[in-house]
């Protein structure tokens, strides 16, 4: 692969975790425990495929065949998506939801925060940008853990529940792609790996402000950042692409 | 002869579709005003990645201005735009509108920091209470007055 070839790829991951994890919020739209959470899942949906469609576009331009946003969006197969494994994870209820978001919410914003010294301008833009917002998502997401773990037995149950379920999940977060060394070389891409550490500090400093537990299960659940994944993105997709595979072409 | 000085009052004219009140000027996204010969370069920025309000800026913009002059618009990210690119007058139209304006904010890693004291656009109290960080667009969030009881919008402080 030329180093055109890796950045879009590499781009490409970036913008099927906004993508996915968007999706997978926005189901939460007129089903939110409270009508403030409702109208917060769904801003921070909102957020996540704005960054997505930039991503998308930047994805686009270096394409080597002619191909749109909303084609890379709309019109590829589970296995051409290399979404971690966690985002695509169903929202199953609040909890899972929430976890599966600080999760996630802490990773992102260690990795923009390093992406922003990409020497790939558009890519420093795009990071730049998304942190802004997703400070606002990891404040959200870490107060829930925070008032549901010191909450009330029932609410302490399900989200230590949740957050044991999904840590197996989280360690792909940190698996550095053997396709992307060129990337790395040019230091237009990062190093996912050396995040890790300052990662788990965060976590643990929640989880236990939340009075949770750790996770400290050693098997964790790879593959989708090469694009084999858990029987749930078959569905997403199918939801979510519906349009563009029943009316081709269709446009607002 | 069309000037670079027209066509930023001409923006003037442009409003934000959620917020109609406020032109793209006030707002501070739009970031430079290019003319070559014939044809006249305007490039903007989004308020939030996600804004929905982009694509109808856009042709909010070509529509005014192509009566002048041939227009293209082009979108940038960077610089990242923030509260603090909207006009003193911009936030005064925002307020007279019922919105309040964006205040300087604590940082975002402080958890459960006290929220910040937003007077009430209505009765101007400072007695008012955050009822979400997440309002009814990506841009803002929802308070209400304790003295009047008037809900409103707060027009968040992105930094």
């Amino acid at each position: 692969m030329n180093t055109k070839n890796q950045l879009y790829n590499y781009i490409l991951e970036i913008a099927d975790d906004s993508l996915i994890l968007g999706q997978r919020l926005s189901e939460w739209c007129g089903h939110g425990p409270i009508l403030e959470e409702d109208i917060a899942l769904t801003n921070i949906a909102l957020d996540f495929i704005g960054q997505a469609n930039n991503l998308y576009e930047y994805a686009a331009t270096l394409s080597e065949n002619k191909i749109t946003p909303d084609q890379l969006a709309f019109l590829r197969v589970d296995n051409d998506f290399k979404n971690a494994l966690l985002v695509e994870q169903p929202n199953r209820d609040f909890a899972y939801t929430l976890a599966r978001q600080f999760y996630f919410d802490a990773f992102r914003k260690l990795f923009f925060e390093k992406l922003i010294d990409s020497k790939d301008e558009q890519l420093s833009a795009i990071a730049e940008k998304s942190l802004k917002e997703t400070k606002y998502h990891l404040k959200h997401s870490s107060e829930w853990i925070i008032r549901l773990g010191d909450g009330t037995e029932e609410s302490h149950n399900r989200i230590q529940t949740a957050i044991d379920f999904l840590w197996k999940y989280t360690n792909e977060l940190f698996e550095d792609n053997q396709a992307y060394t060129e990337i790395l070389d040019l230091e237009l891409g990062i190093s996912v790996s050396a995040l890790k550490s300052t990662w788990l500090e965060y976590v643990h400093s929640i989880l236990t402000e939340a009075t949770l537990t750790i996770p400290n299960s050693p098997f964790s659940q790879t593959g989708g950042r090469k694009g084999i994944h858990t029987e749930h993105l078959g569905y997403l997709l199918a939801e979510m692409q519906y349009m563009q595979r029943a009316f081709p072409n269709s446009t607002w | 002869m069309v000037t670079t000085k027209n066509i930023w009052e001409s923006l003037e004219k442009v409003s934000d579709p959620e917020i109609p009140v406020l032109s793209i000027v006030d707002l501070g996204i739009v970031r430079n005003v290019e003319i070559d010969k014939e044809l006249c370069t305007v490039t903007i920025t989004p308020t939030y990645s996600g804004c929905p309000a982009m694509h109808t800026i856009e042709q909010e913009i070509l529509t005014t201005l192509s009566p002048i002059i041939k227009t293209e618009v082009k979108s940038t990210l960077s610089p990242a735009w923030t509260t603090d690119w909207m006009s003193e007058n911009g936030k005064k139209k925002l307020r007279e509108y019922g919105i309040a304006p964006p205040e300087n904010e604590v940082d975002k890693s402080v958890l459960f920091a006290k929220p910040t004291v937003v007077p009430c656009p209505k009765c101007n109290s400072q007695d008012t209470k955050m009822i979400s960080q997440f309002g009814s667009t990506a841009c803002k969030a929802h308070y209400q007055c304790n003295q009047c009881l008037e809900p409103f919008d707060y027009f968040k402080c992105l930094r």
